[in-house]
């Protein structure tokens, strides 16, 4: 790269080596050659962070966080401010594409088994990643203050009381005050402004650890040599680019087009602290966790089961122990209740955007056991009984000798991940 | 590389090609850079709420010969001083020469109208509020204005004449948009 | 082209089943607004009436709380005119330099005015319910164009089997059926500036357009916008994945 014999350059590198770093970890950086798509959806993360995060502090410039100014000035946003509008829509929309697109991911992980030694750490870094996104969203939600914003935020802080002993004086505290009120509503401001540099920070200790080992890829196996990896730059970084592009064209679809199709009309009603709205939903990528908090009689025990159904994600590792990594060489066990643990979150999701009762209250309780099953009994189990498929030798051998077929490889002794 | 970039023009072999390609990549990722970063500037210019109160009309009827009075425009405090004539003959009895920012009044007020001084009522030197608008106060050794924080005076036409101040009272833009009125902004 | 699919197929199923607003049920007829779709735009002559509509039906108990007189501007009144029907208004302002509040003449500047004091003065002159605010009333509602549309047009005589609480009226589509508002639209109960037959249907239908523009008035200018950036990406794009494969070209 010419770019490293430029003088200034290398004076400024000499004593702060981070051209170096660049290349190092963004340019040559090895890359498993054989990445497909879904390995995207991490830069898309990383990218779609910094849109927020830019129209976020421009939304800061013109919002006021006060009980009787903060709708108000959200409406002078988006109808005063010069593309006000355009900043907010693309601000608020950002907020559901960042979950669609670590969802994908979280999704690709569990598939093709990222999670597994000696990935752990990474993973666990993703899922704190993940518990301090829903904070901020749930915090940025209230900003607007309208009937969504206020009632979600009574409801969810409510639920800390379940807490033995503590939980009242815990709720009062969140709270500021005897129930959600402009205390409520300036702290939520000040940390929703605070944690995207927080998931910054644990995103760059997520890339340190992603770039400890070097990315997973599809086949699961590593990587025996050079010829199995290929520079970052320009292999992935086009790639990259090139997805970004779709995912770009995408997310103008709903910024230009519908971009109050994840939200809830209720929300531009302005807060009325007594007056209940007939449903109170939480935003979609909170439905989920809504169901199993609701398919739980108990109140502690509910919230207990919510947490729980992230918990469980920072001990997967533990879970399933298979030597395998890649669902691709695992049964069809593996797969198929891989497919329908996604379909299976797809119905909490649904579930949770309706009353809990009747039908949608089976289905709930039914779709959280099995939540729960997957993880607890299916994976742990599935990697003691389940006979996969014989590995590839090499990825360059799959990629380049004519695919990934165990033919090729059943003369040779099987691979461990 | 410079051989491919003439060859690009003629678009010939596969190599120019190529370069053709990167080129329009890299061409629309500067249109959309461009594109993206306008919004974001732009979005810190003044909002249409903040424009719409940027102008101000004022009603000079009930303004005596002789009585000044504030209005506010932009944030800002505007001296209107409907000018008796003798205040009017002191503002022109000047060598303009010796003013520390040499200005006429004719160019300070508006053609046929000369009792009518607007000004905008910020001292020129860092900004305080200067006192002559009620009766009672202080005008200063040239019966204008005189600023209380660092001793500037100003004349019947709102000229610097004696203190640390650089500059003249500035005179906003207006127009009189009737006998009566007159338009700020 | 999975890639797309599923990304776009992960968002619709995102989707949260919004909450019903209308009355169970109760199928919200879909009507053809002119600004509907990704090429609509708001009908200027439609969206005049539809502000005479509010002004002299709806505005004597609904504010329009988010509009300002010099908004109106966008929906073809000149500067003048915008001036003359602030000053239809009168404004409280001050304190004055005795220290009194005074009124004055509405400017363009002023928002419109609420037509009561404050939300408890609203309720007590309308049946102890709170007329709401109008002005985002189309985003404030699930489907909210064609909600709005079929609840002016939804007045009708109550079943039989249904008791009409006091000071209620029958309506098809409000939750619950009974609602404090009576039937604000007559027959002519407008006339029209250009002539337009002001019937029940059209002068709902002009309101609505009216509305749907007070909730979002920059829409004509998003749908523009978005035009040209989804031309420009799908270009992009393609240029990207020709790019992406003259690279990638020595791997395969």
């Amino acid at each position: 790269m010419n770019g490293m014999n430029n003088p200034l350059v290398k004076w400024i590198d000499h004593r702060l080596p981070i051209f170096t770093l660049m290349k190092a970890e963004l340019t040559d950086y090895p890359t498993p050659r054989n990445l497909n798509y879904w390995w995207n959806y991490g830069s898309l993360a990383g990218i779609t962070l910094m849109i927020l995060i830019v129209t976020g502090i421009m939304l800061a410039m013109q919002y006021t966080a006060h009980v009787d100014y903060a709708f108000q000035s959200t409406e002078r946003i988006m109808r005063d401010v010069n593309y006000g509008w355009l900043i907010r829509y693309i601000h608020m929309n950002g907020g559901s594409f960042f979950f669609i697109v670590v969802y994908i991911h979280i999704f690709r992980g569990l598939y093709y088994g990222s999670y597994k030694p000696p990935r752990e750490l990474l993973w666990i870094m993703g899922v704190v990643i993940l518990l301090l996104m829903m904070m901020t969203a749930f915090m940025g939600y209230v900003l607007p203050w309208g009937q969504m914003s206020f009632w979600g935020a009574t409801v969810i802080t409510n639920l800390f009381s379940a807490i033995p002993w503590v939980g009242d004086a815990i709720v009062t505290w969140l709270w500021g005050g005897f129930s959600v009120d402009n205390p409520t509503l300036n702290r939520f401001y000040s940390l929703h402004y605070l944690m995207p540099f927080i998931i910054v920070a644990v995103v760059v200790l997520h890339l340190w650890g992603l770039h400890r080992f070097g990315s997973n890829n599809p086949l699961g196996i590593d990587a025996k040599g050079p010829q199995d990896k290929i520079p970052f730059h320009p292999y992935y970084t086009i790639k990259d680019l090139y997805g970004l592009a779709i995912f770009l064209l995408v997310y103008a679809g709903f910024v230009f087009y519908a971009p109050n199709f994840f939200g809830e009309p209720d929300n531009y009603i302005p807060a009325n602290p007594l007056s209940t709205p007939a449903h109170i939903v939480p935003e979609w990528y909170f439905l989920p966790y809504y169901a199993i908090l609701r398919a739980i009689p108990d109140k502690l025990l509910g919230v207990i089961a919510m947490f729980a159904s992230i918990l469980v994600l920072f001990i997967l590792p533990w879970l399933d122990r298979s030597p395998v990594r890649s669902g691709r060489f695992r049964s069809w066990m593996f797969k198929g209740t891989f497919w329908f643990f996604i379909f299976v979150c797809v119905v909490l999701g649904v579930v949770g955007a309706n009353p809990p009762e009747g039908m949608w209250l089976v289905v709930g309780r039914l779709a959280t056991a099995w939540y729960f099953l997957h993880f607890l009994v299916i994976l742990p189990v599935l990697s003691v009984v389940e006979r996969p498929k014989a590995l590839p030798t090499s990825i360059s051998e799959a990629v380049l000798g004519g695919g990934d077929t165990a033919a090729g490889a059943a003369a040779k002794p099987m691979e461990k991940a | 590389m410079a051989e491919s970039a003439m060859t690009a023009q003629a678009g010939g072999t596969g190599e120019s090609r190529r370069d053709f390609l990167y080129l329009t990549a890299g061409a629309m990722g500067a249109v959309a850079v461009g594109a993206v970063a306008w919004p974001i500037i732009d979005s810190m210019n003044p909002s249409a709420d903040v424009l719409a109160l940027a102008s101000t009309e004022v009603d000079l009827s009930p303004i005596e010969e002789g009585q000044r009075i504030t209005v506010t425009w932009r944030g800002k405090p505007i001296f209107i001083d409907n000018r008796t004539p003798e205040q009017i003959e002191a503002a022109l009895d000047v060598d303009l020469e010796s003013l520390p920012d040499p200005q006429s009044d004719a160019e300070r007020i508006k053609e046929g109208r000369a009792n009518w001084l607007v000004l905008v009522g910020v001292c020129t030197h860092l900004g305080c509020v200067p006192l002559g608008q009620r009766t009672g106060e202080p005008r200063g050794e040239w019966a204008g204005w005189f600023c209380p924080c660092h001793g500037s005076h100003y004349d019947t036409s709102g000229r610097i004449r004696k203190g640390p101040a650089p500059a003249n009272l500035p005179v906003p833009p207006y127009e009189f948009i009737s006998d009566e009125t007159i338009f700020i902004g | 082209m999975g890639k797309i699919l599923l990304t776009a197929l992960s968002a619709v199923l995102g989707l949260g089943i919004a909450t019903a607003e209308a009355a169970e049920g109760v199928e919200i007829p879909s009507r053809d607004w002119s600004f509907s779709g990704p090429f609509g735009t708001f009908d200027p002559a439609a969206r005049q009436r539809g502000f005479q509509v509010f002004k002299e039906v709806c505005s004597g108990c609904h504010g329009l709380e988010y509009i300002a007189f010099r908004n109106l501007a966008e929906i073809g009144y000149s500067e003048d005119e915008v001036k003359a029907i602030a000053a239809e208004f009168t404004m409280v302002d001050g304190p004055d330099d005795e220290g009194e509040m005074f009124e004055r003449e509405g400017k363009s500047s002023d928002f419109w005015p609420a037509p009561f004091a404050n939300d408890k003065a609203a309720a007590a002159a309308n049946n102890g319910a709170t007329p709401p605010e109008l002005s985002l009333i189309t985003k404030a509602r699930k489907n909210g164009p064609n909600y709005v549309f079929a609840l002016l047009t939804g007045y009708e005589e109550p079943p039989t089997d249904v008791e009409l609480l006091e000071g209620l009226n029958y309506n098809k589509v409000f939750p619950g059926h009974q609602i404090a508002m009576a039937a604000p639209l007559f027959e002519d109960g407008v006339e029209y500036a250009d002539g337009t037959p002001a019937s029940v249907e059209q002068m709902a239908h002009d309101v609505v357009t009216f509305l749907a523009w007070t909730a979002e008035p920059e829409m004509d200018a998003r749908k523009h916008m978005g035009l040209k950036v989804m031309i420009f990406l799908v270009v992009f794009s393609i240029v990207l994945y020709a790019v992406k494969r003259k690279v990638w070209a020595d791997q395969h």
